[in-house]
């Protein structure tokens, strides 16, 4: 199934100054294919994702390994209102992304840009007048830092958490969201989390990190079932009651 | 980094590495102590280097260039520049501390009160740092300085009204973060005094910061100083002072610029040394 | 001095609009207030009696207590208090001035747009430097040029600033020629060209402390979530420094601007009497030579009330222009 490989990460290592941060990470991504990384705070999720976008924070660096792949990205943050311009009214940021990356003129790009903000079923309000950041929902900015995602036409989705900073029944939403999106789109995906149910909900294949590796790496059903490494096993067992497991074999 | 920078407290305590060690690791602080300490040097020891008296003049010999009899050269009346440049250390350095003592210790005591206790006390004491913030710091200097006659006092008294709006406020700030903590609200549980909890538990958490001010602030006095003597209402003549020196200098600035020039940069010698401790500090203490 | 920078700390899209406004300006009043009593007590609060102060040493008991009658001195506190008052909210001043006879308020109009002319220059001035200094450290943060502007601070934190002017008259007035030694050209060119010496040593000293808030305010913003999400989705990151972060830092620094208008104001009294301007600051140190009490409160009076209306102002603006604090709708 991995025939047509998008993402290929090899013994990728960060580090800041002699700090370790993540160490001999490596797994790949076909097609239109969701992998779940899973693991606590600090354990490294998000900096091999920053690593992929190529946009390491200040002071980390690669210190090994290659990342391979042939197709653009886009990344969805955990808290979409920090990543937002709030001095910058919501449509003309998705309309900006457009007019960078898809060469489109200015007037296009808002036409588009609105166009895309209808498809995440945000309200049409938006398009009457200037609204910022702050004048939205949690759930519609991230609704709106998906459109800008989405914007940039992109082969891998990389979300970082994008539900955490949501409440439980805007994380329903946002999910359903970004499935549908992938099954209209048919873009790769990697999906950062703490959260082994929701990991496991959307991803059929699953990546454990602890402490900057991968302690354990297999198809999602598997690796509920007969968990090898103690430490996903205790990831297990704090998730209870477990979520609908069928979901997942899609 | 910004010197003002307002950590929020901690509780003090943990392990203690040798004080030695940690200065060592330092440069900012060793270097800025070592410019000051050469400065101090120079002043205590200047009757012993120097063959001359700060106001001893010798009119054959005015104006000269620097050489080596007269190292920085003389003034208009003949006098060894050198030499008067470090008595003026003398008198500026000492009034800049003497200067600084009251309103650090009513700046830091308020802005404990205000903090801490918060309400009414909080308002009052904001409401009169911002109406003296309102007032140009110069030109309430000046007033204040002219009112209450050239000299020394006047400088004394100004910085008594006006000195100590800078140490209530950064104290302020961090007194009141320090009384969120829960242990300050334990130990108001336990029964312990408010004056026991300000004087044993606040004191030793904001003085650090209040010092690192401090140093800034000293600059900023010493600046003052000598700018009130320059425009004629701070340090009398014939008392040798930067300010003086400075404006003495001014009719000559085309033939001997160096008059106005030298003792300037003594003034931003000791901002420099002042600003490494203070920065030095900062550094120390944030590691901790 | 130092002051603390304030930061934007509006509570995000609460319902803040009205009442907010009516306690700043509420606030402002009160310090107005207090403002006056201040410069009213200015004068009583040190020692020494200003009747003596005004005639000097060795005048006669008979004089001193004629001038004690013309000031008003030899009323009861609380009646020195209720003329000064009235004086006050009858003329818009601190009363006539001993020497000149002419009102206080007329002598500060008089005086006043060279001053605020130079202290718009030396505004405009030090904001663009500072501007272009704390760009460049921070997009080159812990690299040469940044360690370099740092070190600005620690060096001109102790230059005085007449001393900054005598030095910048030596060098482009004596030496180079380039601008005049002192006093005001003709005409708004001359004006202009006769200012900028000036404009500059103000400038000068009010750029560290604007660089080294500027460089941090910087720094927070170029390390905020928005700029990695526009850099991700493809926007040129020249775009997201100069549109972006730079619109995002114009908050803080016109805040900033506002803790330090209070400084600049001061510094520019004594520059112009380094460079032999006829403005406030010269009004203040002839009336301080001449004694001339009334004259010295009207100019306290009139930069401190000034201060706090600006303040007020810029407190408004960066409201009314911050969209997080217009609430949802």
């Amino acid at each position: 199934m991995a025939a047509n490989t998008v993402l290929q990460v090899e013994a990728l290592s960060l580090a800041a100054k002699s700090k370790k941060l993540v160490e001999n990470v490596s797994f790949s991504l076909g097609k239109g294919e969701s992998l779940g990384l899973v693991g606590e705070s600090g354990s490294g999720k998000s900096l091999t994702l920053r690593a992929i976008l190529g946009l390491l924070p200040r002071g980390i660096e690669q210190t090994g390994g290659v990342i391979k792949s042939d197709v653009s990205s886009a990344m969805v943050f955990q808290d979409p209102r920090g990543a937002l311009d709030p001095l910058c009214p919501v449509v003309a940021q998705v309309a900006e992304v457009i007019y960078y990356r898809q060469k489109a003129s200015r007037k296009a790009s808002r036409i588009q840009a609105l166009e895309l903000l209808e498809m995440l079923g945000l309200p049409d309000s938006l398009k009457k007048s200037d609204r910022y950041p702050s004048q939205l929902s949690g759930g519609q900015c991230q609704r709106i830092v998906i459109a800008m995602a989405l914007a940039c036409k992109p082969g891998i989705l990389l979300c970082d958490e994008p539900t955490t900073a949501l409440d439980v029944t805007v994380q329903r939403q946002i999910i359903e969201t970004i499935t549908s999106l992938q099954r209209e789109l048919g873009f790769a995906m990697v999906f950062v989390t703490h959260n082994l149910a929701i990991a496991a909900s959307l991803c059929p294949k699953l990546c454990v990190m602890k402490e900057g590796q991968i302690v354990e790496h297999d198809d999602t059903l598997r690796l509920l079932q007969n968990p090898t490494n103690p430490y996903t096993r205790m990831l297990l067992d704090s998730v209870l009651p477990l979520p609908e497991l069928e979901g997942s074999e899609q | 980094m910004n010197s003002i920078q307002i950590d929020s407290p901690r509780p003090m305590g943990g392990r203690k590495i040798s004080v030695a060690s940690r200065v060592w690791n330092t440069p900012s602080l060793l270097v800025g102590g070592l410019m000051f300490a050469v400065l101090i040097g120079l002043a205590v020891f200047i009757p012993f280097i120097s063959p001359y008296q700060p106001s001893e003049q010798n009119l054959s010999a005015f104006l000269q260039h620097p050489s080596a009899e007269h190292w920085l050269g003389t003034d208009q009346l003949g006098r060894d520049l050198f030499t008067r440049l470090i008595y003026a250390a003398r008198t500026d350095l000492k009034i800049m501390v003497l200067a600084e003592i009251i309103p650090f210790c009513t700046g830091v005591f308020l802005g404990m009160l205000a903090g801490y206790y918060g309400k009414w006390l909080n308002t009052l004491i904001s409401l009169l740092t911002d109406t003296l913030i309102a007032f140009p710091f110069y030109l309430i200097v000046i007033i204040v300085a002219f009112a209450s006659g050239a000299g020394e006092r006047g400088i004394y008294i100004t910085f008594m009204l006006v000195g100590w709006i800078v140490f209530a406020r950064v104290v302020k700030g961090l007194s009141a973060s320090f009384r969120e903590q829960e242990w300050v609200a334990s130990a108001q549980t336990l029964g312990l005094p408010g004056v026991r909890i300000i004087l044993r538990h606040l004191l030793p958490n904001v003085l650090p910061q209040a010092i690192v001010v401090l140093m800034t602030d000293m600059i900023g006095l010493l600046v003052a100083i000598v700018t009130l003597g320059y425009l004629g209402i701070g340090i009398t003549p014939p008392t040798p002072d930067w300010g003086t020196m400075i404006a003495d200098g001014r009719s000559f600035i085309t033939t001997a610029w160096w008059l106005s020039a030298v003792p300037g940069l003594a003034v931003v010698y000791t901002g420099i040394a002042l600003s490494l401790v203070g920065d030095g500090l900062a550094d120390l203490w944030r590691k901790k | 001095m130092m002051r603390v920078s304030k930061t934007l700390n509006k509570s995000s899209g609460g319902a803040v609009s009205g009442s907010w406004l009516i306690w700043a300006v509420i606030r402002a009043l009160v310090v107005i207030l207090c403002v006056m009593t201040a410069v009213f007590f200015i004068i009583r609060i040190v020692p020494g009696d200003p009747a003596k102060m005004i005639l000097g040493e060795y005048s006669t008991p008979e004089a001193i207590q004629k001038m004690r009658h013309t000031l008003g001195l030899d009323l009861p506190l609380w009646e020195q208090f209720f003329r000064f008052v009235k004086t006050l909210f009858t003329q818009g001043d601190t009363g006539n001035s001993i020497i000149a006879g002419t009102s206080t308020r007329a002598l500060i109009v008089e005086r006043a747009p060279v001053t605020l002319l130079l202290i718009g220059m030396a505004c405009v001035l030090a904001v663009v430097v500072a501007l272009l200094l704390a760009v460049l450290a921070a997009t080159h943060k812990d690299r040469l040029a940044d360690h370099l502007i740092r070190v600005i601070p620690t060096i001109t934190l102790g230059m005085p600033v007449f001393w900054v002017g005598l030095l910048l008259i030596l060098l482009f007035s004596v030496r180079l020629h380039w601008f005049p030694v002192g006093g005001i050209g003709e005409g708004w060119t001359g004006t202009l060209y006769s200012l900028t010496l000036p404009a500059i040593t103000v400038a000068f000293s009010q750029i560290p402390t604007l660089v080294r808030s500027l460089r941090a305010q910087l720094l927070e913003v170029l390390e905020s979530d928005f700029v990695v999400t526009l850099k991700a989705a493809g926007i040129p990151s020249r775009v997201v420094l100069f549109k972006h972060v730079l619109r995002n830092s114009a908050l803080p620094t016109l805040m900033l601007l506002g803790v330090n208008i209070s400084y600049l104001i001061g510094g520019t009294l004594v520059v112009e009497q380094v460079f032999g301007i006829k403005g406030i600051g010269s009004l203040l140190f002839s009336s301080i030579a001449k004694r001339d009490f009334p004259v010295i409160q009207g100019i306290a009076l009139y930069c401190a009330v000034s201060v706090v209306i600006i303040s007020l102002l810029i407190e408004i603006i960066s409201w009314w222009l911050d969209p997080r604090t217009r609430g949802k709708q």
